[in-house]
């Protein structure tokens, strides 16, 4: 504010009164704050470091391993390094969050939209599972599943289906595929029905947009899709073979296991994570209101076209964020695969810490790591959310 | 720095109630300073750290915590129990949240040079071995290919198995657990053939079992499993009070000198060995920094290495485990104390 | 011609009847609500058949086949659950190692918790202007209480355990991270960019990252960015992250109850001359604070939850308890009476809580209209 009569020059007074040499000062001040705390902790730290004689450094990503891991997507033995198993905790942990989040979209839906139905029973019964798995801890659900499976029949009282998957309390085994030398045409020619359904898709659409003609995009996309790989297949011999399980003295050996820790875990996590999901879709789906229904019928929509067209679109702009910070959630709790045994990121790392001792580097490692993941899915999410943003008017 | 002060100092009301200790370097300054000594122990593993009915913990291990802190505060029972996982002892003696640990840890190459720690001894010469149900039908653990072996995840007896079965070229599912509990639930749900670890866990373990008799420990001991307590490097005179607290317990075994007569023999011996334990020759216990009668009070605490042996894993007890190695070099064993001189 | 009329003449009303049976009463109710379409039907069948498989094995499992009473695990021959190790460990349950004849502490620190909260939550409360300075220095208080110090016995923090911990370690976590909140909130929409960014990287940072990585650099980390020397216990390390943690959940609750205050009343205060500080206090914070409160309760309801995780670190919290009870030979092989036990107890504290949020915020919706 200029006062008339005062020279605008620099006065030691205006430090205080004026806002922004008040505000640039107290930011000032609190980098200097923040920069003496980080030199406390760093001191603190060597001097500690120095005194048990341990290094700080990345090297001992090199150093090998010694132990082994059962559940594994890539190739590893107690003969790989440090870095290499924590990558392939990592792709545990990416499994685990991928399969859950999957399952628990489907449970989540399924319970939101069955609540929301005129069948009393069936509500009530939602209900309940709903206020259960909410108030009670996720650790107690996965130990409570670990040991459900545990309880399953042992290795000799073996549940097989159809002689090739076999169910019992270490695992269900089921045959891996072994890809043979004439796979990859297989595997262009999907591709190439990718990129054609994209194309397909995008005519359609326009088509629709101008002209009203409907397309039949789901069996066309499933056919482009599905046709030209599986005729390049069978052409070429059908090069693909089956690794079957067979019993051996302790266990089945080959084919795919997948172990009693990843199920209970999974399964807990979709459940857990799969209640919220439904308060949410249960939430979005009430959001939209009535008038929108009754003006689809009075237009002569029938009600599954209603609920396509315009119940779900205006339902998902609501789900969405929400949805995405769920998912999130399922992600960070897959890390109590610890108290399980289930060598995810944060249990691998956790043997890691013990064997070579550098904690600190392991510590930065998951917060990195985890961090990445969080970001990268709350910038889709702003992406997402500005993609279909109202327009406000 | 005063403002630093200040936010560590309000951040954390109840440190000193809670026990943080300030200003000194030495182990046996802070542990006389708090008036108790922090022991890590293990979370629960019959014969070596237990529960009894009070609710009180005792064991194997735990009798040395308590020499200790008999040792150096004069009173076996002014020691605060801290359990911890095979994950966490580490870094709990790293940090200084423990003052000792003893928790049936491996002598290991790496954890005493690589891990910043020293090693006081050997309280138990053991080995890492297998048990499996008799109904398996096989005699040998050469015979493991393919089984699934429940390990307990950041030791050294996971690394032993993967040596184990990469040097006789068998292949193994690895079952990774924490505890010794969730081993044993998960050993006799049959999700793992056979368990794993040190052979006195393997019969601490098998005592918890309702038919024992259906399991067998196998014959073949597949490493080198020298168990002792640690202490951090950097401190030599804890270290040392430490060490010599032992060897006093297996000195006091091979002359002798029992929970019972230790009484009697404070006034004097004719074995000037024995005096100069029990401080009536000699100086010992000032060299160390403690009072005269250290080795007494530790002997009154918890008995010689003998009792303490026959107390928790001996024939009498549930584990039933014979001296064998760990007897002294007079019967056969390998205990070897050095002369207190 | 005249032809008959096709109406009928009545000069008084008829007389009223009953809707038809299949659509009203309890027919009608069981037609729309079980049995309106074949799915639903379907359904119905499907729920009804799996609650006869379910509750009659679980009520007798319970109640009717179980044993109440034992010494051991042998005391229970049954074939139903064994809850005889109820009245011998419910004080390690409830209170972990804390001496039992302290065990009073605790109770008084829990039930003074009532007149602390009560002013907060209820503003119309009598006598709420006074009660709110005791509100104010009930954390010390309940500190004093459970820890010990002039007068009182002390007791270590080791001690601590069952559910006595995890009470105590959300507690701590909520009270202390709601100043902290507070601040990062207000950081957060500064129009200071230093202050901003690093509000948002906490906020980001702590919200991003599991809970049990910030376990393990409490158990781990926290001694190492200490000084040599200063070490604090493993209870007040983790009660330090846990509140790093909820603080930036909590900032993002009351930066929602901020967006919701009507921007008339930030102009309003301008208008007044009310420099920054004084509207925040005065008249913005007051209000964002009691439209938060519902999404506060929440996030105590999901640390409390959260608190399960200190079994990872070795805290005796009361799911170690349990593990722990169930090892001793005594005990063996009582996994699920132990898991049901504390999932009920964790059931019904939540579930009460979240349903007083729901009521919270019904009122809270009709006060502000």
């Amino acid at each position: 504010m200029a006062v008339s009569g005062v020279p605008a020059g620099f006065e030691l007074r205006r430090m205080w009164t004026d806002e922004r040499a008040r505000s640039a000062l107290f930011q000032v001040l609190v980098v200097l704050g923040l920069a003496l705390l980080v030199a406390f902790f760093v001191s603190n730290t060597m001097a500690n470091l120095q005194a048990r004689g341990l290094e700080p450094g990345f090297g001992f990503f090199g150093d090998t391993a010694f132990f082994d891991i059962n559940q594994k997507l890539i190739d590893y033995s107690s003969q790989s390094t440090f870095g290499r198993a924590l990558v392939v905790g990592l792709l545990n942990t990416l499994l685990v969050s991928a399969l859950g989040i999957i399952s628990a979209t489907v449970i989540g839906f399924t319970a939101g939209v069955l609540r929301l139905s005129n069948n009393w029973l069936v509500g009530r019964l939602i209900t309940v599972y709903v206020e259960f798995t909410r108030n009670v801890p996720v650790l107690l659900q996965i130990i409570f599943w670990w040991s459900v499976l545990t309880g399953l029949p042992k290795v000799a009282d073996s549940l097989s289906i159809g002689g090739a998957l076999f169910l019992n309390n270490r695992g269900v085994r089921m045959p891996a595929p072994i890809l043979e030398n004439g796979f990859g045409w297989v595997v262009i020619f999907f591709a190439l029905g990718v990129v054609a359904t994209f194309f397909v898709g995008r005519w359609a659409h326009r088509r629709h947009m101008a002209t009203g003609l409907p397309f039949p995009m789901l069996w066309v996309g499933l056919g482009l899709l599905i046709l030209p790989a599986l005729i390049v297949f069978i052409v070429s011999g059908q090069p693909l073979d089956w690794d079957m399980p067979e019993r051996t003295r302790f266990n089945y050996r080959g084919g795919f296991n997948v172990t009693p820790e990843l199920v209970a875990l999974w399964w807990a996590l979709s459940t857990y994570t799969g209640s919220f999901i439904s308060e949410i879709v249960r939430a979005g789906i009430l959001s939209v209101s009535k008038g929108q229904t009754e003006a689809a019928h009075a237009l002569g929509l029938r009600p599954r076209l209603t609920m396509r067209k315009i119940i779900i679109p205006q339902a998902l702009r609501v789900i969405i964020p929400p949805l995405t910070s769920q998912y999130l959630n399922l992600t960070k709790n897959s890390s109590l695969a610890i108290a399980i045994g289930y060598q995810d990121f944060v249990s691998i790392g956790n043997t890691v810490l013990n064997q070579s001792g550098q904690a600190i580097e392991v510590v930065g490692i998951w917060m990195v790591v985890y961090l990445s993941l969080s970001l990268a899915t709350s910038a889709f999410m702003n992406w997402y959310n500005s993609h279909i943003a109202l327009v406000d008017r | 720095m005063r403002s630093i002060k200040y936010l560590a100092a309000a951040l954390v009301a109840s440190a000193t109630i809670g026990g943080a200790s300030v200003g000194h370097a030495a182990t046996l300054d802070d542990v006389r300073a708090a008036g108790i000594l922090k022991c890590g122990i293990n979370t629960g593993l019959p014969g070596f750290a237990y529960t009894d009915d009070a609710g009180n913990w005792t064991g194997f291990d735990v009798a040395f915590c308590k020499a200790v802190a008999a040792a150096a505060l004069g009173d076996g029972n002014k020691v605060q129990y801290v359990n911890l996982t095979g994950a966490n002892r580490f870094p709990a003696l790293a940090s200084g949240e423990i003052d000792v640990l003893s928790r049936n840890t491996t002598w290991t190459f790496s954890r005493d040079v690589d891990l910043g720690f020293t090693f006081v001894g050997v309280n138990y010469y053991d080995g890492q071995g297998f048990i499996g149900r008799k109904s398996l039908g096989i005699k040998s653990a050469k015979d493991l290919d393919g089984a699934s072996v429940c390990i307990q995840t950041g030791t050294t007896t996971e690394l032993n198995l993967a040596d184990f079965f990469r040097v006789n070229k068998m292949t193994y599912e690895p079952v990774p657990i924490e505890t010794n509990e969730e081993a044993r639930v998960a050993y006799l749900a049959e999700r793992c053939d056979v368990y794993t670890t040190d052979a006195s866990g393997l019969a601490a373990t098998k005592t918890t079992f309702e038919n024992a008799d259906d399991h067998m420990v196998f014959p073949e001991i597949i490493s080198k499993e020298p168990l002792g307590p640690l202490v951090r490097q950097g401190d030599d005179q804890w270290a040392d009070i430490a060490r010599w607290t032992l060897n006093a317990l297996i000195n006091a075994e091979q002359y002798g000198v029992t929970q019972a007569n230790v009484g009697r023999m404070m006034s004097g011996t004719d074995n000037p060995e024995v005096n100069r334990m029990l401080g009536n020759e000699g100086s010992l216990g000032a060299m160390l920094g403690l009072e005269k009668d250290w080795a007494v009070n530790v002997i009154k605490s918890v008995g010689n290495y003998g009792e303490i042996f026959e107390r928790f894993l001996g024939t009498n007890t549930a584990l039933g485990l014979k001296r064998g190695q760990n007897a002294l070099y007079t019967q056969g064993g390998l205990l070897y104390a050095p002369p207190m001189r | 011609m005249t032809t008959q009329p096709f109406f009928r003449q009545q000069s008084e009303l008829l007389a009223e009847r009953p809707p038809p049976a299949a659509t009203s009463g309890v027919i009608g109710w069981v037609r729309a609500n079980l049995f309106s379409g074949w799915l639903s039907t379907i359904l119905t069948l499907l729920g009804v058949y799996m609650l006869w498989l379910l509750i009659p094995g679980l009520l007798d499992w319970a109640f009717f086949d179980a044993d109440f009473h034992g010494d051991d695990r042998f005391a229970c021959t049954s074939s139903g659950a064994c809850w005889a190790w109820f009245d011998q460990r419910i004080n390690q349950f409830l209170y972990g190692f804390y001496p039992s004849e302290q065990t009073w502490r605790v109770n008084v620190a829990l039930a003074l918790l009532i007149p602390a909260l009560a002013p907060i939550l209820f503003d119309k409360m009598p006598g709420a202007k006074h009660l709110r300075w005791f509100s104010l220095t009930y954390p010390v208080v309940a500190t004093f209480l459970l820890i010990g110090g002039v007068g009182l016995e002390e007791v270590p923090t080791h001690k601590f355990g069952g559910f006595m911990l995890n009470v105590t370690v959300g507690l701590a976590g909520i009270v202390l991270s709601l100043p902290i909140g507070i601040v990062l909130a207000l950081g957060r929409r500064s129009r200071m960019p230093i202050v901003r960014v690093l509000s948002l990287a906490f906020i980001e940072i702590f919200r991003g990252v599991p809970l049990i990585t910030l376990l393990f650099v409490a158990a781990i980390l926290l001694p190492m960015f200490l000084p040599p020397s200063f070490s604090l216990d493993l209870v007040v390390r983790v009660i330090v992250v846990v509140t790093a943690f909820a603080s930036a959940y909590m900032a993002e609750v009351i930066r929602g109850g901020l967006q919701a205050v009507p921007r008339g009343q930030y102009e309003a205060a301008s208008a007044l001359g009310l420099g920054y500080w004084k509207t925040m206090g005065l008249i913005v914070l007051p209000q964002a604070l009691k439209i938060s409160i519902p999404g506060i309760v929440n996030t105590f309801i999901g640390l409390f939850k959260d608190t399960t995780l200190v079994i990872v670190i070795g805290l005796f919290d009361v799911l170690n308890i349990g593990r722990t009870m169930i090892a001793n030979p005594d005990w063996l092989g009582l996994a699920v009476e132990t898991q049901v036990f504390i999932s009920l107890f964790f059931f019904v504290v939540c579930f009460s809580m979240s349903r007083y949020s729901v009521v919270l915020e019904q009122r809270l919706d009709t006060s502000n209209s």
